[in-house]
């Protein structure tokens, strides 16, 4: 197959080319090549994007989503590959489930998904999960998801054991007793709504946590989806004394304010919280100057049930695969905070490095998973239209740039827009 | 006034407020007159549905609703039924299809009555939602003080306690300040949420301070409840440096009205001796309280047949 008339993002410059594929993978990149083949005037090819930290719910929460609607997203979203967290039902904290999840997703056969195992047992914080047994089954990396180990010694302990099966810790990092049931930012915001908050520290104490036991220990640690502007510039202190320490942030974190409460909107209920400007700032700086390597969506799917009451009791998390880019694009390129290549990178490069994933570049001899975007197509956000079983978003009637035509995973067209 | 719901004070204008407590003194009157049999509800329902304990408050909405003619019905759900059960949702639809008219609901988390109003037909009045509002016991305070000082106008209104759990602060400061009155707060500093300031408070760092010149002197209950967090060591420790007494009494205005949401812990947030003394309008709130209530039930469904 040649995909034709592409305007392509190849080592880091657009360049007018065909791309010819072959068992997956591809086999040619030039000016122009002879033969038939699938027509991408018009349209910005970049590398597939790879999202290293979605929930896909299955198994166990399938009215929320599946690994069949979840994997529709990502393609429709522009994902080649994504990883799916732990927090399931059972948890993924086993080789069973991690051969489930790989065997379900390659029968749904839309885009790859990557597992990511527990930390703990049940992701109950107290006995290590069979890291080396889920490694060869194919997880990517572990991580307790949504919460942190609370015990140090422990994540200590699984730093050092994962580091031997070459697997990196995805730290969510939140102090339980400091959170102490907070569900929003603390701020003026929650003083407003009455809504309990939670402050900057609840987040930052844990990163400073896992960046001295990476820096103590002399091995990698990846910090799930920063939100303060003083987590970013521990991060950013860290990596300038060499510590081997990354960092992802998402599109939510870097389009909203904690003003987005103060309609007790459930949608807006995400953990981290939604923060304040200085933040949302910082985090654009963090992407620019490298502290922020990735842009992952924390795609956490809900049913309306779980989203239709009081908002304490409503459940974190914003449905967030088919507008990442699109957001990403419009706040970040459009408005020349980045350039395309860097987000590319930010959001498929970095991520396959961190992880050591195939894909991420556009390259002879690479898989071929690439997305070919309309860069000048503006359109509305309408959660409606969402192929997700999560309708749950913030951003429903929000005007973005950047719309998703096609997406090819290993050379074969897995999605195009009708 | 044209609203189909009393969910807080922040998105009232003044002048519904100073409609409600104009209307609300009328009743006071007559209430004080003994006239008990109105009839600006004859004809409609009222069901009270509180989610967290509550005697005053329920007490209060049901006297003035029945002094109004309406027919009231108590449901008292447990805090933990909010968790498990019927969904706030589901439990609103079925009170809307019982032909309610009026749902007056305590809940203990924010934003829950805006909930239950966006699904019901029904009026919606927030008897206090977590730490967001409550607004009737605001208005109930700002009648008893329009009957004190004719107008709000310019007056020092000092608030100490746990502000930080407080819906009746918050409910008071945008009622207060909304009719031209200046409030201070003071709390310990784990007891006050960020913010306060940028909403029109004068947030202050002693009791000295917070007191200086007031007409009107709040003390918020310390919920012993809430307390379980170590913000601060103890009760007596809390009325040591936070509490309001005799002497600290001297920086407000001679003669300053002593008020409290109720119930008070006595000698934690106010001493006996105000409590009882001369100044204290007290039980004077719990009338207005009343009287509030109706003018709210009475102007929500006005004109309605």
């Amino acid at each position: 197959m040649i995909y034709k008339n592409a305007e392509a993002l190849i080592g880091g410059e657009l360049k007018k080319v065909d791309i010819s594929v072959e068992n997956g993978i591809i086999q040619q990149i030039a000016p122009e090549i002879k033969g038939e083949g699938y027509d991408l005037k018009g349209l910005t090819v970049l590398p597939g994007l790879i999202d290293m930290h979605v929930h896909l719910r299955e198994p166990g929460f399938e009215k929320k989503e599946d690994i069949e609607s979840g994997s529709r997203a990502a393609v429709k979203g522009g994902f080649t590959q994504v990883c799916c967290m732990p927090n399931t039902k059972p948890a993924i904290d086993n080789k069973v489930t991690v051969s489930y999840i790989k065997a379900r997703a390659r029968e749904v056969g839309l885009c790859k998904v990557q597992p990511i195992g527990a930390i703990t047992v049940g992701q109950e914080g107290k006995d290590l999960a069979p890291i080396g047994a889920m490694k060869a089954a194919g997880a990517v990396a572990i991580s307790e998801d949504g919460k942190s180990v609370l015990e140090t010694k422990l994540m200590a302990n699984a730093m050092q054991y994962a580091s031997d099966f070459n697997l990196r810790c995805l730290c969510h990092c939140e102090d339980k007793s400091l959170v102490d049931g907070g569900v929003v930012h603390e701020g003026y915001y929650s003083t407003l709504t009455g809504l309990k908050g939670s402050i900057r520290a609840a987040e930052d104490i844990i990163i400073a946590r896992e960046i001295c036991l990476a820096e103590s220990l002399n091995l990698p640690v990846h910090i799930c989806h920063v939100s303060t502007y003083s987590g970013v510039q521990l991060i950013r202190e860290a990596k300038a004394r060499g510590v081997q320490v990354t960092a992802e942030t998402c599109p939510h974190y870097l389009t909203l304010t904690d003003e987005v409460i103060k309609d007790f909107d459930t949608n807006t209920k995400v953990n981290p919280p939604i923060r304040e400007e200085k933040d949302r700032l910082a985090l654009i700086e963090g992407l620019k100057d490298g502290t922020i390597d990735c842009i992952v969506t924390d795609h956490a799917p809900h049913h309306e049930d779980d989203k239709r009451v009081e908002y304490n009791l409503a459940a974190f998390g914003i449905s967030g695969l088919e507008t990442s880019f699109a957001l990403s694009y419009t706040a970040l390129v459009k408005s020349g905070e980045l350039t395309l290549a860097e987000l590319a990178e930010k959001m498929s490069t970095n991520p396959a490095e961190i992880l050591g994933l195939q894909g991420g570049k556009l390259e002879v001899g690479a898989p071929a998973d690439f997305v070919a975007v309309d860069l000048n197509a503006q359109w509305k956000i309408d959660p409606k239209e969402f192929v997700s079983k999560g309708k749950n978003t913030p951003f429903a009637g929000r005007k973005v740039y950047g719309r998703v035509k096609c997406t090819v995973v290993d050379g074969e067209v897995k999605y195009e827009e009708k | 006034m044209k609203r189909k719901d009393l969910l807080g004070l922040l998105d009232c204008t003044a002048e519904e407020i100073d409609e409600i407590l104009t209307v609300g003194l009328n009743m006071k009157k007559l209430l004080r007159a003994g006239k008990k049999t109105l009839t600006d509800l004859q004809g409609k329902s009222v069901t009270t549905l509180f989610y967290e304990n509550s005697t005053r408050t329920r007490c209060s909405f049901e006297l003035a609703a029945k002094y109004l003619g309406a027919h009231v019905v108590n449901i008292t759900a447990a805090s933990s039924s909010v968790t498990k059960g019927e969904t706030l949702v589901d439990t609103g639809k079925t009170l809307d299809a019982m032909k309610n008219d009026v749902i007056i609901m305590r809940h203990p988390m924010g934003g829950a009555p805006r909930l239950l109003a966006e699904t019901v037909k029904a009026h919606v009045v927030n008897a206090g939602d977590g730490m967001n509002e409550h607004p009737t016991q605001a208005l109930l305070d700002m009648l008893t003080m329009r009957e004190n000082f004719k107008s709000l106008k310019g007056l020092k209104v000092a608030i100490l306690g746990d502000i930080r759990h407080s819906r009746v602060a918050k409910s008071n400061l945008y009622g207060l300040t909304k009719l031209g009155a200046s409030v201070s707060m003071y709390a310990p500093r784990t007891l006050m949420p960020a913010g306060l300031d940028k909403m029109g408070a004068r947030v202050c760092r002693s009791r000295e301070e917070a007191l200086d010149g007031a007409d009107v002197v709040m003390g918020l209950r310390i919920q012993l409840e809430r307390q379980q967090g170590g913000n601060f060591p103890s009760l007596g420790e809390y009325a040591k440096y936070y509490g309001v007494n005799e002497a600290v009494m001297n920086y407000a205005k001679k003669g300053a009205l002593i008020m409290h949401p109720g119930p008070v812990n006595r000698g934690v947030e106010l001493t006996s001796g105000l409590i009882d003394g001369a100044d204290s309008r007290i039980e004077e709130q719990v009338l207005s309280g009343v009287a509030v209530r109706m003018a709210v039930l009475s102007l929500l469904t006005k004109g309605e047949k």
